[in-house]
C-alpha cells in the first residue's frame, strides 16, 4: 500500500507555465517578429516605388550624377554623386567626432574632479537632445562665418592635398562646413555611450593595470579602451547613423552641386537625404520614383555599415 | 632582488574614519609573512598601503613611514607608479584582462617599461614567468587563446605570472585562494613556497591551515570593537604563534574562540 502510494505522491509535478512568462515570452517574440516585418515592409514599398522610375532609367543609375528625373519620358538619373557626398560627410562626421568623444568620455570618467564630471555628463545628455534644425540655424548663422580664415590656412599650408584643394569658397557652405556641424551634433550621443561603458571596466580590471605600475594613461589604454572597444564602436555607429541620415542641417548650410569631388573646401557635393528634402516638392514625372530609389540607396548603405561594425564587434568577441 | 618592509606608526583612514591604527612591523626578504585576522580588521586595507593602491580609493590616506630598504616609499618625491613596479599585487579575484590573450597578460606590465622589447626576448620572459607560476606545461599551446578562458585556478597562477613578469622586489597577495579549490590552492600554495627564493612575500588569508602551512611569520589583527580601528595585536614566527601566542586575544582566534 505505501510503496503505491509513495510512488505517485513522490512524482515531480508537471511545470505549470505561469501566466506572466507566457505573456511575456510572446510580447517579446511578437516585437522581434513585428521588427523585422517593419523592416520588410519598408524595403518592399522603397523596391516597389523606385521599379518605375530604374526600369525607365536611360542612364545608368549607380555610376550617374546626373538628376534629370523630372520629367515624364526618359529619365536620365544617378546616385553616384549623392552617395559619395553622403558617405563624405558622414565620414568626416565621425572621424572628427569619435576621437574628441572618446576624449571627453575619457575626461568625465578619469580626470575630471567629480563635481566637474557631473555637471559635464547633464551638458552632454542635454547636448543630445537638441533638434538637429537648430544645430543647421547654428552652422548657418554662426560657425559658416567662422571658418573662412581657418579654411584659408588650410589651403594655404595643405592645399597640395586634394581635399584641401584650393580655390576656397567665398561663402563657406562646403562639404567640410557640413561635415563639422554633423560632427558637433553626433559628438553627445557618442560622447555618452562612451562614457556609459567607460564607468562600466571592472574596477578589478583597473586595478590590476595600477598595480602592475601603469600609470593613468596606461591604465586607460590597458584595461579601459579594450574594455569599452565594442561600446565605442557602437556609439560611433549611432551617431554615423544619425551622420548619414541627417537631412535639415545639410539642406540649410551646402550649395549643393551633383559632382563627385573630393575638394572639401569648395562648394559642391550633395548627400541623398537632403536632396530628398529639396528635390520632393517639386518632383514630376518620374522624380518621386527616382528619389525612392535614392532613398533606397540610403536604405542600403546604413544597413551596409551597420552590419560591417557587427561584423568588427563580433570578431573578437571571445576576447571580451 | 628581494627587499625587507620596515612599517612604522602606520594609521590608515577612509575620509575621516581610522581604518587601522599605529601598526608597526619589520617584513623580512625571503620569508612569507601571512596576514590573519578576522573580516573587516583591516587586512586588505593595510596590504594595500604597503604598494601605495591605497590610494587608487578616493578618501584614502596614510599617516606613518613605510620603508623599503632604505627608500622610503612615501617621500614626498617618490612616484606611486614607481614603488608599484618594485612592490606587486595579487588580487582575491583571478583578474587577467579579458581583451588579451595568455602571452599578452603576461607582457603586459614588462612591456609598460619596455615598449621596444624584441620579440625574441618577450617570448623568454613569458615563458620564464609562466614556469615560474607553475603554468607553462598547462598553456604552451594556447598562448594566443584568451587568458579569460582558464579556470580559476589557472587565471590566477597567470596573474602570479604577470605580477612576476615585471620583476618586482615584493608580492603582495590578497586572500589569493579564496575563490579557488582545494587543488588549485595547493598548487598555489606550492608556488609562494618556491617564490619566496626570489622574493618577499606577503599574504592575507582566511584559512589557518594555509598561514601555518605556507608561512614563516604570522601578524594577527584584530579590532578593539565594533566601530574601533583595527591593529596588530601580535606578529611572531607562525610556529610560535600557533602553539604558544603570547596575547589571550591571540590564541582566542587561533583556537577558535571569540570574544
Ligand atoms: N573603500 C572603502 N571606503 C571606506 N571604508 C572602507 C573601504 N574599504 C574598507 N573600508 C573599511 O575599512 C575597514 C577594514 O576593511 P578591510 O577590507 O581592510 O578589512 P579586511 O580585514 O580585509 O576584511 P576581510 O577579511 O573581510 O577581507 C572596514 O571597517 C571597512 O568597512
Ligand atoms: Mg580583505
Amino acid at each position: 500500500m505505501t510503496t503505491t502510494d509513495s510512488s505517485t505522491t513522490a512524482r515531480i509535478p508537471r511545470g505549470k507555465r505561469r501566466l506572466g512568462d507566457v505573456v511575456f515570452a510572446n510580447g517579446a517574440r511578437g516585437s522581434g517578429v513585428l521588427i523585422l516585418a517593419i523592416l520588410a515592409g519598408v524595403a518592399a514599398f522603397l523596391i516597389g516605388q523606385s521599379y518605375d522610375s530604374l526600369s525607365a532609367n536611360t542612364a545608368n543609375f549607380f555610376t550617374t550624377s546626373e538628376w534629370a528625373a523630372n520629367v515624364r519620358e526618359e529619365p536620365a538619373f544617378g546616385v553616384a554623386a549623392l552617395a559619395f557626398g553622403t558617405i563624405l560627410a558622414a565620414a568626416i562626421a565621425l572621424l572628427v567626432a569619435t576621437p574628441v568623444a572618446i576624449g571627453i568620455a575619457l575626461f568625465i570618467v578619469y580626470y575630471a574632479p567629480r563635481r566637474l564630471a557631473a555637471v559635464l555628463g547633464y551638458v552632454v545628455d542635454l547636448l543630445a537632445a537638441i533638434p538637429s534644425v537648430v544645430y543647421g540655424l547654428w552652422g548657418i548663422g554662426w560657425l559658416v562665418g567662422q571658418l573662412g580664415p581657418f579654411y584659408l590656412l588650410l589651403e594655404r599650408y595643405l592645399g597640395w592635398i586634394p581635399l584641401f584643394a584650393g580655390p576656397v569658397s567665398t561663402t563657406g557652405r562646403t562639404m567640410l562646413t557640413v561635415g563639422l556641424v554633423l560632427a558637433v551634433m553626433i559628438l553627445p550621443i557618442i560622447t555618452a555611450m562612451t562614457r556609459d561603458v567607460f564607468q562600466q571596466v571592472p574596477q578589478a580590471h583597473r586595478e590590476a593595470a595600477l598595480a602592475l605600475g601603469a600609470t593613468r594613461w596606461e591604465m586607460i589604454r590597458m584595461a579601459v579602451l579594450p574594455f569599452g572597444r565594442p561600446g565605442i564602436i557602437g556609439g560611433a555607429m549611432l551617431g554615423l547613423g544619425r551622420a548619414l541620415g541627417e537631412t535639415m542641417a545639410v539642406a540649410m548650410i551646402l550649395s549643393p552641386s551633383l559632382v563627385v569631388s573630393w575638394a572639401l573646401l569648395q562648394s559642391g557635393n550633395q548627400t541623398i537625404a537632403a536632396h530628398i528634402a529639396l528635390q520632393y516638392p517639386e518632383a514630376t514625372g518620374y522624380g518621386v520614383s527616382a528619389l525612392i530609389a535614392a532613398g533606397l540607396v540610403l536604405f542600403a548603405i546604413t544597413l551596409v555599415v551597420n552590419m560591417v561594425a557587427r561584423f568588427v564587434v563580433a570578431r573578437r568577441k571571445e576576447f571580451s | 632582488m628581494s627587499k625587507r618592509i620596515d612599517v612604522s606608526g602606520l594609521h590608515v583612514y577612509y575620509g575621516d574614519f581610522l581604518a587601522v591604527e599605529d601598526v608597526s612591523m619589520t617584513i623580512e626578504p625571503r620569508s612569507v609573512t601571512a596576514f590573519i585576522g578576522s573580516s573587516g580588521c583591516g587586512k586588505s586595507t593595510f596590504l594595500r598601503t604597503l604598494n601605495r593602491m591605497h590610494e587608487v580609493t578616493p578618501g584614502a590616506r596614510v599617516q606613518g613611514k613605510v620603508m623599503l630598504d632604505d627608500q622610503d616609499i612615501y617621500a614626498p618625491e617618490v612616484d606611486p607608479v614607481a614603488v608599484r613596479r618594485e612592490i606587486g599585487m595579487v588580487f582575491q579575484r583571478p583578474n587577467p584582462f579579458p581583451t588579451m590573450s595568455i602571452y599578452d597578460n603576461v607582457i603586459a606590465g614588462a612591456r609598460l617599461n619596455n615598449q621596444r622589447m624584441p620579440k625574441a626576448r618577450a617570448d623568454e620572459l613569458v615563458e620564464r614567468s609562466l614556469r615560474g607560476a607553475n603554468l607553462w606545461d598547462e598553456v604552451k599551446d594556447r598562448l594566443n587563446r584568451p587568458g579569460a578562458g582558464l579556470s580559476g585556478g589557472q587565471q590566477q597562477r597567470l596573474c602570479i605570472a604577470r605580477a612576476i613578469a615585471v620583476e618586482p622586489a615584493v608580492l603582495l597577495m590578497d586572500e589569493p585562494c579564496s575563490a579557488l579549490d582545494p587543488i588549485s590552492t595547493l598548487a598555489i600554495e606550492d608556488l609562494i613556497s618556491q617564490l619566496k627564493e626570489n622574493y618577499t612575500i606577503v599574504i592575507v588569508t582566511h584559512n589557518m591551515q594555509q598561514a601555518a602551512r605556507v608561512s614563516d611569520v604570522t601578524a594577527f589583527f584584530n579590532l578593539a570593537g565594533t566601530g574601533k580601528p583595527g591593529k596588530l595585536i601580535e606578529m611572531g614566527e607562525t610556529n610560535k604563534i600557533f602553539t604558544k601566542p603570547d596575547k589571550k586575544e591571540t590564541e582566542n582566534y587561533i583556537t577558535g574562540r571569540f570574544g
